[in-house]
């Protein structure tokens, strides 16, 4: 297949994002499976500097769509995955918004919303063992990794701080 | 949790919309929802919690990223189309600036030795914090009395994480089971 990489990018993501249930983060095993070892878009590495990137940047996490569409095609390339990334979705979400409320007490929206749950849940858990096993090569960097989770779990402190200290400790040249 | 007083009946204009939602946008580290619950119940009062609870669920139950759908959701209740578009476009414009400047950067001088050391510290905090939000998400789900929800969680993670299976594959085999029991458990 010799498509065109605006094609491409354009029908993985909004084929992604239709199936994207529980956000961005859910979406992140799929994203690399088809950038990483699908389409050879770029290396593990590229791919969890790119989450790194997006996650230190702020507004929503999908933005890392745009940065692999920049790394693919530059600037038409951000353009063309973040629209197809949230096109599609916000489309439908715009008309189910419309009927929803009418649905309130309806039991089959109760099970739509209660089936959802644990597979948002099950995919976003994915996302994060996809990007340790990228990430955590050796015992210092998993250290980090289990350190601020830790962290954000039991304590409100701003993540900024838990990303500067982890730069700091990869500076040192630990990691 | 304190209680947010009634929302004044108000409708926002299309600029006001913009304009929160550009700040929501640029003020959200590590995703924009608690800031666009802090923006929109506590300092412009547009919804009370329970409202936004309710907007905020079903932008969750939607697929596709969920700050975006809430934006399109609420956009649409206060200006129908244009509010939508606004408030989409107030969320996702300045972040995009952002991080097109970021990625022309990091394309330039990603391979720079010292750059690269500081991002595999950041990665690895990173994927910290996503762990966190797994573990809050899960905690409610695995501590009730038992139910299929962490079933189909397990095998969600395990097709996707483990067996490395495309996305759709997963989610179109186990959704029609997962709803099923959502149909059948009360």
């Amino acid at each position: 297949m010799n498509q065109h990489p605006l094609t491409s990018l354009f029908g993985y993501f909004a084929l992604l994002s239709l199936f994207a249930v529980g956000g961005a983060n859910a979406a992140i095993p799929e994203m690399h499976r088809v950038a990483v070892d699908v389409m050879h878009w770029m290396n593990d590495r590229q791919f969890a500097d790119m989450y790194a990137i997006a996650q230190m940047s702020p507004g929503p996490n999908v933005i890392i769509v745009a940065l692999i569409g920049y790394h693919v095609a530059g600037f038409a390339g951000a353009g063309v995955a973040i629209a197809a990334m949230c096109g599609p979705t916000c489309t439908l979400a715009f008309f189910v918004a419309r009927t929803w409320d009418r649905f309130k007490k309806a039991r089959w929206r109760m099970a739509i919303q209660a089936g959802m749950v644990p597979l948002s849940l099950g995919l976003i858990a994915a996302s994060a063992s996809v990007l340790a096993r990228t990430a955590d090569h050796n015992v210092y960097a998993a250290l980090i990794t289990a350190a601020t989770a830790a962290v954000a779990f039991f304590t409100r402190v701003n993540p900024l701080w838990l990303f500067a200290a982890a730069g700091v400790f990869g500076l040192s040249g630990w990691l | 949790m304190s209680e947010s007083p009634a929302p004044q009946p108000f409708c926002p204009s299309l600029s006001e919309l913009f304009r929160a939602f550009a700040l929501v946008s640029i003020s959200g580290f590590g995703g924009a929802l608690p800031w666009a619950r802090r923006a929109i119940v506590e300092q412009k009062r547009w919804m009370t919690t329970q409202e936004f609870n309710e907007t905020f669920a079903l932008s969750q139950f939607l697929p596709g990223p969920n700050v975006i759908n809430f934006s399109v959701v609420f956009g649409s209740r206060f200006g129908g189309a244009a509010g939508a578009a606004v408030a989409l476009a107030g969320l996702l414009g300045p972040p995009l600036v952002i991080v097109m400047v970021l990625a022309i950067l990091y394309e330039r001088y990603g391979d720079i030795e010292i750059l690269s050391r500081i991002l595999t510290g950041i990665t690895a905090a990173a994927v910290g914090l996503l762990i966190a939000v797994v573990a809050k998400m899960a905690a409610p789900l695995f501590l009730k009395r038992w139910n299929s929800a962490p079933v189909f969680a397990l095998l969600a993670f395990a097709g996707v994480g483990l067996m490395h299976w495309p996305l759709p594959y997963v989610f179109l085999g186990l959704a029609p089971f997962s709803v099923a029991f959502g149909w059948f458990e009360r």
